[in-house]
């Protein structure tokens, strides 16, 4: 191996493990507010990308369809509850959110001629149908069973993924899809090519993650959810609801989810079930940071990137086992570091 | 019975169940506008229960009136909304984050529903405790006991609360801090805060108080003005003492 590859390789590596870093920190999040483990997280990855690739295909991606039927089911539960309470002042909002704004979101992709529009455009509009998913799959799933152990919550969040990639198959196809890169620039540093893309994936990641570490430390929303992670019976008497907390949890995760779709669909081809092994790298670098340390998660991250694609150069066949294996020597690590720390009043 | 013109909460017939134990029974209690009006008993009387229950943290029978409003099920986050709060035994504050953060959660509820005059509260709750003032930056972990009982208190201002329930607020603390704490219950009232206060320490408690309800294993034992009943000769005898005298000095 010469300098030349080995520079190509960390490029490589770094892209992808900025994507992994994003996927670790929702991860990190969705389990310190909702103690889920997120299994999903992959799948809003391929949802992001394939719709994007279905919009601009020219057609209607299901997955409109997939909000439109979860919105009115959630508008049916939630509609049915404020009726028995009396609450119908609510009911507009229900109704409007759950139903008004799919049903709105379909027209709109129906009149535009989406396949024409500006790469931008069909990135917010695939976003736009992918993202409110994550908070209605946290008001259809995981708000009913909140308080119910963590494995039980794990439990449902494999069913959840699985169920999530078989509707995958049925709204993609099997075939991969690969968008248009969002520019085509190339750049040369030194002995080194770097794609416009690469530079794209590098800098979302970058301002993605300043823009949610500001969220968390300036915003009272932001402050409101990591206030749910460190004491959530505190933070419920101050009126901050553990629904409304996950539904914003989830809400962010989709987002980080769908966007890491979109940046790395120029370079990688997504089938409906790539997101899942995408997601599993993402936990791999989530538990370097033990479900908790958001920097140790990134760090992880990019050491998981940099390993995958140096190992795929060595023994291309194994650069999977090999990174899922680093996950026992860090597990060993960390159960004979952490000592278990009694709840002190 | 506590004859008050404004009730800000009349609590009716509360009962609360842990499965087939019965935690509390048909208590029945009010709290007028601007009064102090505090509960005492014995370990496992119930308090703790009765104030998670009117809450909406625990779940009960019987009827919670709130403000003129009746909540067949109180709800956590609407009693908050509302204008009830409760700073719990255990304080509950945001042990990582600082102490002008654990504030500004405080006020939530209130920056939701779209006031934004939480720099203006956050003023007067560091007038009111000036050693939160000093510590802003400091993480709430890093407080001592009567530090953090004086950030839980704060934080539940930072609400602007019609009613603040205040369940232990003396326990575990040094009897200098425990007084420093009966004086702000008492300005607070001169504030027009109406509290609710679940006490052990029942001497400081009638000293504070309008009026008083003792609870005995899930029921109301005995109620009354609270200085009539600081000299019932029953109350003295399981609560008070007779040399105790001391204790009564806290809340001076």
């Amino acid at each position: 191996m010469d300098v030349q590859i080995a520079l190509m390789l960390a490029q490589d590596g770094l892209t992808n493990g900025a994507i992994y870093a994003l996927l670790a920190l929702a991860l990190v999040l969705v389990f310190a507010v909702t103690r889920v483990i997120f299994i999903p997280q992959g799948e809003f990855v391929a949802y992001g990308a394939l719709t994007l690739a279905m919009l601009q295909g020219g057609s209607m991606p299901a997955t409109a369809w997939l909000l439109a039927g979860m919105g009115a089911l959630v508008a049916l539960i939630d509609g049915a509850t404020a009726l028995r309470n009396g609450q119908t002042q609510k009911l507009a909002g229900v109704l409007g959110w759950n139903v008004g704004y799919p049903l709105g979101l379909v027209a709109l992709l129906t009149l535009l001629p989406v396949k024409d529009l500006p790469l931008v455009a069909q990135v917010v509009l695939a976003l736009a149908v992918v993202v409110p998913m994550g908070p209605l799959l946290y008001r259809l799933v995981f708000q009913p069973i909140a308080s119910a152990p963590v494995l039980i919550l794990l439990i449902v969040s494999v069913a959840v993924h699985v169920a999530m990639v078989g509707m995958g198959l049925l709204f993609f196809g099997a075939e991969g899809q690969r968008t248009p890169a969002f520019s085509d620039a190339n750049f040369e540093v030194g002995p080194l090519m770097v794609s416009g893309q690469t530079v794209w994936v590098l800098m979302a990641s970058l301002v993605l993650i300043l823009a949610l570490y500001q969220f968390f430390e300036r915003t009272l929303y932001g402050k409101a959810l990591r206030a749910t992670a460190i004491n959530r019976n505190g933070a419920r008497l101050m009126g901050i609801s553990p629904a409304l907390a996950g539904k914003l949890t989830f809400f962010v995760a989709a987002l980080i989810g769908a966007l890491s779709g979109v940046l790395i669909a120029p370079i990688t081809t997504i089938y409906y079930d790539t997101g899942f092994l995408i997601g599993l790298k993402g936990f791999v670098a989530a538990i370097i940071g033990g479900l908790a340390s958001y920097p140790l998660a990134a760090v992880g991250a990019v050491l998981v990137g940099l390993l995958e694609s140096f190992s795929s150069f060595w023994a291309s066949a194994f650069k999977d086992v090999i990174v899922f294996t680093l996950i026992i020597p860090v597990l060993m690590w960390r159960s004979l570091t952490t000592r278990h720390v009694e709840e002190e009043e | 019975m506590n004859e008050v013109k404004n009730p800000v909460l009349q609590i009716d017939k509360l009962c609360v169940s842990y499965g087939k134990v019965e935690a509390l029974s048909n208590a029945s209690i009010t709290v007028g506008e601007g009064q102090i009006v505090t509960v005492i008993g014995p370990n496992g009387a119930g308090k703790t229960t009765m104030l998670s229950a009117i809450m909406g943290v625990l779940g009960s029978a019987g009827r919670v009136s709130f403000d003129g409003t009746i909540e067949a099920v109180p709800e956590v986050e609407r009693m908050v909304a509302r204008g009830m709060n409760l700073v719990p035994e255990k304080r509950e504050l945001f042990g990582e984050m600082s102490i002008e953060d654990n504030l500004v959660l405080g006020a939530f509820q209130r920056y939701r529903m779209g006031h934004r005059d939480q720099a203006r509260t956050m003023d007067e709750v560091f007038e009111l405790f000036p050693r939160l003032k000093e510590r802003r930056t400091q993480l709430a972990g890093t407080l001592s006991g009567g530090e953090r009982q004086m950030l839980a208190v704060g934080r539940a201002l930072m609400a602007k609360p019609r009613l603040l329930m205040l369940d232990e607020p003396s326990l575990g603390l040094a009897p200098l801090i425990v007084r420093e704490i009966f004086r702000i219950v008492a300005e607070l009232r001169r504030r027009g805060v109406s509290i609710l206060l679940v006490e052990q320490n029942a001497r400081a408690a009638l000293q504070v108080a309008d009026y008083a309800y003792v609870l005995e294993t899930g029921q109301i034992a005995m109620q009354g003005p609270a200085h009539t009943l600081a000299d019932d000769p029953r109350v003295i005898e399981a609560y008070l003492g007779l040399g105790g005298k001391h204790q009564a000095m806290l809340s001076t």
